[in-house]
């Protein structure tokens, strides 16, 4: 299977962008292996990045979908006979099972918010909206327009600065390690998986005695730190694969700490910021238990009040769909421009170290 | 002397992040642990030491019995269901397929989705509809309209039925016989409305599984299948004996990672039911918050966070731990 270690393939993000080739032509022949990983025992052996396993490029699709094609035709009879030919019937079979139930639930959203509130009965749950009406988006946006505003106000300010402060500190702990830096890490790490509800009774307590209880500038603050561990995480195993010589041939011109990572790191962090970004907005937007306890009602973002609005009897179901739609589309869609992106978020998520 | 200013000012720079998290995760955590031990039930902080009382009171509490129970189900269901659908989603993709991309999306979107808005959807596409009465025809709807499913007997989120070992059952006299009596109590059983949850549950993570396996399964050398192919192996032996081996720590990464989800869910089932009927889909983490924010019974609340952070730590931490190991090994 070539495309395992197809040089070509290091670029995970498959747009390959300048500042990623850059590195490529320094020194690295293949794709970083990710240290200590869980997996790692794994991935090793064959020297690859598991980040960049499930993401591949157009050009491969290409190449599978070329592949499969030909081997329609070429393959001969140990694989093409009638049975294989069952098997793949059902393979397809079950791969679309699973979809529709994967897309069941945004059917049920756009037929639902598209019908006029006179329509939205629910014995005809399943039934296409037709003529389709805007009326449940517009009082869906009636009523949770300032919210989204205010989820748009968390969520941006508080995924950047989470990946600045991610940025360095994983600069610091993949390239300045000190005495005690990998247990110091482990110990941020065990923040990632922390019941929040351990910690927010006093935090409650803190946000009230600083005055940010109920804000949204205190809701950033308080995603900012807690979102501290994962994005060290990921912005250390991101530069722990950029090779230690560059460093060192820079310290020998005389570049200091901040130079290297200026001129060196930060150039080359492109597509780690986007990782980055997109999983720190993700949670924030998605967020529920720090929103809801920590801020007041002009001032709750998407989630609450569409829980509130969700939970109340007299709202009709397409306004209730429609509301849900419009919390759940912004993430939607950045998952559906930056998908290979989310993906190596979701994958960096998991792998430890 | 250049080198150790620029150590001083690596110091420096992660020194607020770890200041902020010895403060706010460490310290907060600390806090928790005190107020746990503090009568604190009214708005108003009350530190007035009641020593273990706190934890004595939410063990007595049915409810709180209720909630161990359905996070214990829930992790079961949830973790079983999530894997193999995973696996298999993996495995199917992994055949070179066509339009592998577009399958694979849909797969994982859900996971850019909120569990409010999971949550608000599934509960209206579970909704069950009306049941026959006097005269009146039933009127099943959502699943139950698709599926041709009764109403009466379908009852999705709003079902109370707890299955249990009861008396009426075979195994009922034996577990008494060998004195493993307690299991046969109704406060050991599986709350069938927790299974609607567990279903929006695991639409939302399954995919992400599926990612964690497909990685796994395109880092093990073709050459390894081919061999065993050459040997005579069913493709079933192989997966067997040469793939799922090879998978396993990415099935314990996924273990961890859905079990210390499981442990924490509360907006889905926000979302969703609340407690649902007779605690059913009630969860440690709504009670805490119920407890604390609602009924300001803060100790107690905090007691509960603890019991929580416990269970959470006892399956993270040894991972933290192992996985540190490995670093060191690497």
């Amino acid at each position: 299977m070539s495309r395992k270690n197809d040089p070509k393939r290091v670029d995970a993000a498959g747009e390959p962008q300048a500042s990623d080739a850059a590195v490529e032509s320094q020194s690295v022949p293949q794709a970083p292996p990710v240290r200590g990983a869980a997996l790692s025992d794994v991935f090793a052996a064959r020297k690859i990045d598991p980040l960049d396993m499930v993401v591949r490029t157009e050009e491969e699709e290409q190449a599978t979908r070329v592949r499969v094609r030909s081997d329609s035709g070429s393959r001969g009879a140990h694989s093409r006979g009638p049975r294989a030919r069952i098997l793949r019937f059902f393979l397809y079979a079950i791969l679309f099972v699973f979809a529709l139930w994967y897309l069941t639930p945004i059917y049920i959203l756009l037929v639902t918010s598209l019908k006029p509130s006179s329509a939205v009965r629910l014995d005809q749950m399943w039934t296409l909206p037709w003529p389709p009406s805007l009326d449940g988006f517009f009082a869906a946006w009636n009523a949770l327009g300032p919210n989204f505003l205010n989820s748009l106000k968390l969520a941006i300010p508080a995924a950047i600065i989470s990946s600045m402060l991610g940025s360095m500190n994983g600069y610091v702990l993949a390239k300045w390690k000190f005495r005690g830096a990998d247990t110091l890490f482990t110990l941020i790490l065990f923040g990632m998986f922390i019941p929040y509800q351990a910690i927010l009774i006093p935090l409650t307590q803190v946000m009230s005695n600083v005055g940010l209880y109920g804000s949204i500038q205190g809701l950033i603050l308080v995603h900012v730190i807690y979102g501290i561990p994962i994005t060290t995480l990921i912005f250390r195993n991101y530069y722990a694969a950029i090779p230690t010589e560059l460093l060192e041939a820079a310290k020998v011109d005389g570049a200091s700490f901040f130079r290297i990572y200026r001129s060196i790191l930060l150039p080359l962090s492109a597509s780690g910021f986007v990782v980055v970004l997109i999983w720190q907005f993700n949670s924030v937007w998605n967020d529920f238990l720090f929103a809801a306890t920590l801020t007041t009602q002009p001032n709750w973002p998407m989630t609450v009040a569409l829980n509130n609005l969700a939970g109340s009897f007299v709202v009709d179901w397409n306004v209730q769909m429609a509301g849900a739609l419009l919390a759940a589309m912004p993430t939607l869609l950045v998952f559906v421009v930056l998908g290979r992106y989310f993906v190596r978020g979701l994958l960096a998520g998991s792998l430890k170290g | 002397m250049r080198i150790s200013r620029d150590r001083v000012s690596s110091l420096l720079v992660i020194a607020p992040s770890v200041l902020a998290v010895a403060i706010f995760v460490y310290g907060l955590i600390a806090w928790t642990g005190y107020i746990s031990t503090v009568k604190w039930d009214t708005l108003r902080p009350d530190y007035t030491g009641v020593g273990i009382a706190n934890y004595q009171a939410i063990f007595a509490q049915n409810r709180f019995l209720m909630d161990i129970r359905n996070t214990v189900v829930f992790t079961i269901f949830f973790i079983a269901a999530s894997l193999t659908i995973g696996l298999t989603l993996a495995n199917l993709i992994d055949r070179q397929i066509r339009s592998e991309g577009l399958f694979r999306n849909i797969f994982v979107f859900p996971m850019a989705v909120s569990f409010i808005v999971t949550g608000v959807v599934w509960k209206w596409i579970l909704s069950p509809g009306q049941p026959a009465s006097s005269g009146t025809p039933a009127t099943p709807q959502g699943v139950n309209q698709l599926f041709g499913l009764d109403p009466a007997s379908n009852r999705w989120l709003t079902d109370s039925h707890v299955v249990f070992i009861g008396p009426d059952s075979p195994a009922y006299g034996i577990l008494h016989d060998i004195g493993l009596g307690f299991i046969t109590s109704p406060n050991i059983g599986i709350p069938i409305a927790l299974l609607s949850i567990v279903l929006a549950a695991v639409w939302q993570m399954s995919g992400f599984v599926m990612v964690l396996y497909l990685a796994g399964l395109r880092a093990i050398p073709e050459e390894l299948k081919e061999a065993a192919r050459v040997d005579g192996c069913t493709e079933w032996k192989i997966f067997r004996h040469i793939v799922f081996p090879l998978l396993t720590p990415i099935t314990l990464s996924a273990m961890i990672i859905l079990g210390h989800i499981s442990l924490k869910i509360y907006d889905l089932t926000v979302a969703m039911s609340g407690s649902g009927p007779g605690f059913a889909t009630d969860t440690p983490a709504l009670y805490m918050w119920q407890t604390a924010f609602r009924d300001d019974s803060f100790g107690r609340g905090a007691a509960v966070a603890i019991v929580m952070l416990v269970l959470v730590a006892g399956i993270v931490v040894p991972y933290l731990v192992w996985n540190r190991r490995q670093e060191v090994e690497a």
